[in-house]
């Protein structure tokens, strides 16, 4: 089985990190009460890590995942992705990151109920406009790489919560992303399961696949190479 | 994969698939019948005009109205010849009489000419139209008036009485005079000849006639055989049937335009003249015209005409283009705005997974795209039921073909002039005849064409609010509002 390969990056420039967030706010303006869920966050995230974000509820982890995911852009500060200021990017730039850089995974899967396991894999590489072998290629792969080969044709309903989340993931590195952002991944999930989700995830980073999880969860925190804690909108490393 | 998803969608979402192309269907079946129903009456309304004033007939002239008793009365002078009395005193009487239309006055045959010389005029036929009724029965011996009976002409068409202890019957058919050389326009320009043959050149001051089918039938007339008009026999050399319609033709009985003017003794005249104009658009210019030369007549278009038509079919008339109009388009309003509806509803119950495909990369155009599509595909799925549902429809129409009955009221006004049964043939001219018609819904290929750009419209005007909807999702927000 050979590994969904990440985006090599330039090797002449082997220490410029992934992600670089400087002064990092974000604040949410709602019927006159203003929300700061990120305030000031300086953080640096290199190529290949492994990084979890804990912290209390509210404390702004989704907020910041969304940024990281340029489903949104920060009040103010600055954020690059290599080379891309997602700060300052358009719509339209936003959304070639988010169909060619990055993978997302949630906690609730959000696959889509009426299709297959690798129609939903598809829907990963439909922004991309590959030919239709190379697609069918990817999505096979994909599939055989979070090992549900078998149940290429079967509908979300018909797998269980583990393997949907795997087909969630299958969708995620399809497009091979530079990084793979995760929400709570393992939030719906039982132990054995969420211990299926973590191998996988590790495989991935071993396999040379920057990951950044948002979790509760220390059991997850514990795999991960550098944890951080996000905590009334700043960041702190508690890796140790 | 894009028809995949939106195969998967809407069959996953059967309820609200369902709910939209029925909706869809239902307005759609009704404007397709609607429409084919208004094409049917239209066409029952020129053909109960056309075989009553001809084909081809642009305008009819007649003469002025006028005024109550400026006519004479109907009544039947028997004279010393009019009746033979028996010994016992009862007096056998038989008498045959030509009318012209009461309440209207004759044109004089000049006319004609003036009118085929106006610019525009491509042909022009005069017609005199005559009821001919028969008195026949039986009188006791009256001492003290003797001689002279009178009865009502006006009465009850076909019909008879006892008359003090006598008997009689009144028998009243309707005669054209029609010029034996200019068929193509006029009323016998819409008959087919089922037997015999038509009026000819040559049966000009010649004792023939031409007969209606219906009434030949009722009256056993045949060809070879003859018909009694005025009091002359006439030979009947032709049966004729409408060639636009099952209805009847014009008149009962058809001679020649200068033995019908003799018999009646009315010296050169006609009632009405019939009008081709030389082109469509020209027809009214050529109307005002003639008004301007002959003021003392009634020019009449075929839409003039067409306001005429009652009974029925016209009840059937303006209860399809009013009612059946108003509730296709009001289905059809309801039907859109279920579909806006239930296409919002949509996505706002999809919001995560529009969220999603966001998140995953897709542009706002992909997302937009893929709603609209489903719309329209419903929209298309409606507008293919409801043309199945509309085309049943109208075969279901043309297979029962109802028949609805009309009865152009041109003379209506002579109704006034009271009488027993008053607007009985006595008083109609050629338009006396009351027809069935057999209704018939026409397919028309734009009606086809119309339903499915309506399909279409409806399913891209709820795809473009479902969509505008749709883009207005921030993939953050989106995914927040679940999570
Ligand atoms: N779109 C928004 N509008 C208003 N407030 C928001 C919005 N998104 C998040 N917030 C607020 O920001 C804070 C951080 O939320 P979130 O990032 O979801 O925290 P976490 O994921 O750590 O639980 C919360 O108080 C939340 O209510
Ligand atoms: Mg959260």
């Amino acid at each position: 089985m050979t590994m969904t390969e990440p985006h090599i990056d330039a090797p002449n420039e082997p220490t410029t990190p992934l992600y670089r967030l400087a002064d990092v706010s974000k604040t949410y303006t709602q019927k006159k009460r203003v929300v700061k869920p990120l305030v000031g966050v300086d953080l640096e995230i290199a190529r290949g890590d492994f990084v979890t974000i804990q912290g209390p509820t509210g404390g702004g982890k989704s907020t910041l995942l969304q940024l990281l995911g340029a489903l949104d852009r920060p009040t103010s500060g600055r954020l690059t992705l290599g080379d891309t200021d997602l700060a300052a990017a358009s719509n339209a730039a936003l959304g070639s990151a988010r169909a060619r850089e990055i993978g997302f995974v949630f906690q609730g899967f959000n696959l889509i109920p009426t299709l297959t396991a690798s129609e939903n894999v598809d829907m990963g590489l439909e922004p991309l406009g590959l030919a239709d072998a190379e697609r069918r290629a990817r999505v096979a792969e994909a599939l055989a790489h979070v090992g549900l080969a078998d149940r290429a044709d079967h509908r979300p309903g018909e797998l269980s919560g583990g393997q949907q989340q795997r087909v969630a993931i299958a969708r995620a590195i399809a497009k091979r992303p530079r990084v793979l952002l995760a929400d709570e991944p393992t939030g719906n999930l039982d132990e054995s399961m969420r211990d299926e989700i973590l191998d996988l995830l590790q495989a991935l980073n071993d396999g040379g696949l920057t990951l950044i999880v948002v979790t509760h969860d220390s059991a997850v925190a514990r795999r991960a190479s550098r944890r951080l804690r996000l905590e009334k909108g700043t960041i702190r490393d508690i890796t140790r | 994969m894009y028809f995949t998803y939106l195969r998967r969608e809407l069959s996953g979402r059967t309820k609200q698939t369902v709910i939209v192309a029925a909706g869809l269907a239902i307005a759609i079946a009704l404007v397709i019948i609607v429409n084919a129903l208004t094409a049917g009456v239209r066409d029952a309304q020129t053909q109960a005009l056309e075989s009553v004033y001809g084909v081809g007939t642009d305008l009819t002239v007649a003469g002025a109205q006028q005024e109550p008793g400026e006519g004479d009365g109907a009544r039947f002078e028997f004279g010393e010849g009019g009746g033979a009395t028996a010994d016992d005193g009862t007096t056998t009487l038989a008498q045959s009489q030509l009318r012209t239309e009461m309440g209207r006055s004759t044109l004089d045959a000049t006319t004609v000419d003036t009118i085929s010389g106006i610019d525009g005029v491509s042909s022009a036929s005069g017609a005199l139209s005559l009821t001919n009724s028969t008195f026949s029965g039986e009188l006791p011996e009256i001492p003290a008036e003797g001689a002279t009976g009178e009865a009502p002409a006006d009465g009850a068409p076909q019909g008879g009485g006892g008359f003090g202890g006598g008997s009689f019957d009144v028998d009243s058919f309707t005669v054209l005079g029609v010029d034996p050389a200019a068929q193509s326009v006029g009323p016998l320009s819409s008959v087919t000849v089922s037997e015999g043959r038509a009026l000819e050149t040559d049966d000009a001051g010649q004792n023939v006639a031409v007969v209606d089918a219906t009434y030949s039938t009722t009256n056993d007339l045949t060809v070879g055989g003859t018909v009694d008009v005025g009091g002359a026999a006439m030979e009947i050399v032709g049966i004729v049937t409408s060639s636009t319609s099952s209805t009847d033709t014009a008149s009962n009985v058809y001679i020649p335009l200068d033995v019908a003017q003799s018999l009646a003794d009315v010296g050169d005249v006609v009632s009405t003249v019939y009008v081709q104009a030389a082109t469509a658009d020209g027809i009214a210019a050529v109307q005002e015209e003639i008004e301007t030369a002959l003021p003392d007549t009634t020019v009449s278009s075929q839409s003039d005409l067409a306001s005429t038509v009652s009974g029925s079919l016209s009840s059937a008339t303006s209860l399809v283009t009013n009612l059946g109009t108003w509730l296709s388009i009001l289905v059809l309003a309801v039907a859109v705005v279920l579909a806006v509806l239930f296409t919002i509803s949509g996505v706002s119950r999809r919001t995560r997974e529009f969220g999603t495909l966001k998140a995953i990369g897709w542009s706002n155009g992909r997302v937009i795209r893929q709603v609209a599509g489903e719309s329209m595909v419903q929209g298309l799925f409606g507008g293919a039921i409801g043309l199945a549902i509309g085309l049943g429809g109208i075969l279901a129409i043309n297979v029962i073909a109802p028949t609805i009955s009309s009865a152009p009221t041109t003379t209506s006004e002579a109704g006034r002039d009271g009488g027993p049964g008053g607007g009985g043939p006595g008083f109609a001219s050629v338009a006396q005849t009351v027809s069935d018609i057999t209704l018939t819904a026409p397919l028309t290929p734009w009606v086809l064409v119309a339903a499915v750009g309506l399909a279409v419209s409806a399913g891209l005007v709820a795809g473009a609010f479902g969509g505008w909807r749709a883009a207005r999702l921030s993939p953050a927000e989106a995914l927040r509002s679940v999570a």
